[in-house]
């Protein structure tokens, strides 16, 4: 459990309304729902809140909670409850280092340091507004470790060299490209699987008409 | 090693097109009307005599969790729910599953559903896989478009299959957190019974599975629940994907039988342990939340469900994670107990306070800064956590810090004894010196 609290209020804007982007995303959302269930769609609108201003804010939770007919506080509930909703204004390019014993052992502790070094404790966001970083909890990416989240896509198999890269690009204002920074194949052995190598399983023939094994003898 | 015709993601590593034309290719989508005209019994029949077991971690037999559906429909529609929630510690598969065969899974999902006469999933997938829902996403919008699935679509069966996600949550991966927080609240696990066959998602029947226990249920019907209990050892049949983590040369996801040896895996897909096997010191073989087993444990361990609790540890997700013996292991189990402790969702007093406490603890004993006593204490405490809880990350916060001390004691008791050697540490020692 975290104790996480929304920002101070000098730091709320005065109001929150969705851009016309996310107005179409939220009815998106909420057409995936029953009728009379529509809270269900809490999770998805306040992440389309944090991606529209980049961090939640008071006044969106109190847009969400109308719009779905929530009573504010089961959306302050959740949004403190969740702990990729940022509750106060991340950097620019907020950088999210796994650190969780898999990342760990490959190395995410050299990850964090460079992040010290570069930007500062977790959740300061540097003076230019760019960089701000938090350590996460396992990512899912175990067999690509470490790995970084920059714009919610995986930057895998990174060393602290690899890494200072990445962020000097992103200061330079280039773009960077996700995936591993060895050039690996995505979670295969790096030099390439031995595995799934047989064409015969991609030229088609697998899509031919077949006849189920063990079908009931029609009476 | 199983032959690559005998693999059900044959897209693993995503060097194919995933979208709906090359998962045809593969086979996706093959004879999926007749599976749906050979009724749905035959489908629960046949998912039970491949001896499918779930692959989220419990091993629970899929077959039978599915004929705890209600027989008919009543007032109250039923509902699949896919958990690809997949945040345990080491665990990786139902990624690549989504992102590269995401038709696999939308397939299952039809089927699932038609043997649980279920016109409605959901596949609530965690928030930090943001490229993973765009694929799933893209790739259910083609199926619509195909009539695949919908209302009146090609199979015969309306249905209706949405995406859903969290915001960082591991203790949704907890079936009824993952209700509640679908229903769009905290993801506090709901107490049990009545389960969720019974009362789940909005008060209706529900049956919630993993991404891989759906996602191999076409492949099995296709190739004949004979071919799929054909591998591995009885009880523990059918093929896995093992996701090796940690101080292997080669890390990886791969597909192989199941049942295979532990040091055949790590040798065999994963360039071997780090600095050759003798350099091995531990190894987590199902996700953080199994207990770690020695070198020597993992010399002749079986990769399958009774192998491993025979080990007191246990398959999990087979998310494997290799610690060679540069490892500082009470570090490592120290970084599990604070992932243990952030995810606990605070609604039972021995995992909210435990878990804070057992970290607590593992981070003094990490620099040796404790009593020997508290190695005791602390078992007692993991085991006072252990079977406690509503749900079982009580029992997942406990075990990894059982695994520490069973097998690895006098490891804390030399940190400790390094840590107190040339320190006065006997009350009245310190005065004496003076």
């Amino acid at each position: 459990m975290a104790t996480r609290r929304l920002a101070p209020p000098e730091v709320q804007p005065k109001s929150f309304d969705w851009s016309a982007d996310s107005a179409e995303k939220v009815a998106f959302w909420m057409g995936k729902y029953p009728e009379a269930r529509k809270q269900s769609a809490v999770i998805p609108l306040l992440w389309l809140a944090q991606k529209q201003e980049g961090w939640v804010s008071e006044p969106a939770l109190r847009k969400i909670a109308l719009d779905l007919r929530m009573a504010y506080i089961r959306v302050y509930e959740v949004a403190t409850f969740y702990t990729m909703f940022h509750l106060s204004p991340v950097g620019k390019h907020h950088l999210q280092v796994c650190g969780t014993t898999p990342c760990m052992l490959r190395g995410s502790g050299d990850l964090i340091e460079v992040c010290k070094s570069r930007i500062g404790p977790h959740h300061h966001v540097t003076a230019d507004g760019l960089f701000s970083w938090e350590e996460m909890e396992c990512m899912g990416a175990c067999a690509n470790a470490p790995i970084v989240a920059i714009h919610d896509y995986y930057h895998e198999d990174l060393t602290a060299q690899s890494f200072t890269a990445l962020i000097d690009d992103l200061a330079a204002g280039k773009d960077v490209t996700p995936g591993s920074a060895t050039g690996r194949i995505t979670s295969a052995p790096d030099g390439g699987p031995n595995v799934l190598n047989d064409e015969t399983l991609f030229d088609g023939r697998l899509a031919k008409k077949i006849k189920l094994p063990n079908l009931p003898h029609k009476a | 090693m199983i032959d690559d015709k005998d693999r059900i993601f044959l897209n693993l590593y995503g060097r194919n097109d995933w979208r709906l034309e090359g998962a045809k290719k593969r086979g996706a989508w093959n004879a999926t009307k007749d599976m749906i005209d050979a009724g749905r019994d035959w489908i629960i029949q046949q998912v039970k005599d491949s001896g499918l077991r779930g692959r989220g971690g419990a091993g629970f037999p899929t077959g039978l969790k599915w004929s705890f559906m209600p027989k008919e429909v009543k007032d109250r529609p039923h509902y699949l729910v896919v958990n690809a929630d997949e945040s345990e510690p080491g665990t990786c598969k139902d990624r690549d599953m989504m992102r590269h065969d995401p038709h696999l899974l939308i397939e299952g999902c039809l089927i699932a559903s038609y043997a649980m006469q279920a016109h409605t999933a959901y596949i609530y997938i965690r928030g930090e896989y943001v490229l993973e829902r765009e694929h799933l996403e893209t790739a259910i919008k083609e199926a619509y478009e195909a009539k695949l699935i919908g209302k009146n679509n090609v199979h015969g069966w309306d249905f209706d299959l949405y995406v859903h996600h969290g915001a960082g949550a591991y203790i949704c991966g907890e079936e009824t957190a993952l209700l509640e927080s679908l229903e769009g609240k905290k993801g506090q696990p709901r107490l049990k019974p009545p389960f969720p066959a019974n009362t789940g998602l909005y008060g209706c029947p529900t049956t919630v599975n993993n991404v891989e226990s759906i996602a191999v249920v076409p492949t099995i019907l296709r190739r004949g629940a004979q071919w799929f209990a054909g591998f591995g050892r009885p009880n523990n049949t059918g093929t896995k994907v093992f996701c090796v983590s940690g101080h292997v040369n080669n890390p990886c996801n791969i597909e192989d039988a199941m049942s295979i040896p532990l040091k055949y895996l790590l040798e065999t897909h994963c360039g071997g342990v780090r600095g050759g096997w003798s350099n091995l010191k531990a190894v987590i073989p199902g996700g953080s939340s199994v207990r770690m087993i020695t070198q020597e444990m993992a010399e002749d361990a079986l990769m399958d469900f009774d192998s491993l609790s025979a080990l007191q540890s246990g398959l999990g997700t087979a998310g494997v994670i290799v610690m060679d013996k540069s490892t500082d292991l009470i570090k490592a189990i120290a970084r599990l107990a604070y992932f243990y402790k952030h995810e606990s969702c605070g609604q039972c007093t021995p995992c909210r306070e435990g878990t804070g406490w057992m970290w607590r603890v593992l981070e003094r004993m990490a620099v040796g800064q404790a009593e020997h006593r508290e190695i005791d204490l602390l078992l007692d405490v993991a085991s006072q956590v252990e079977g406690h809880t509503i749900c079982a990350l009580g029992d997942a916060a406990a075990w990894p810090v059982q695994g520490l001390i069973w097998r690895f004691r006098g490891e804390i008791e030399e940190r400790i004894d390094r840590y107190r050697l040339g320190k006065p540490h006997v009350m009245g020692a310190a005065i004496a010196a003076e």
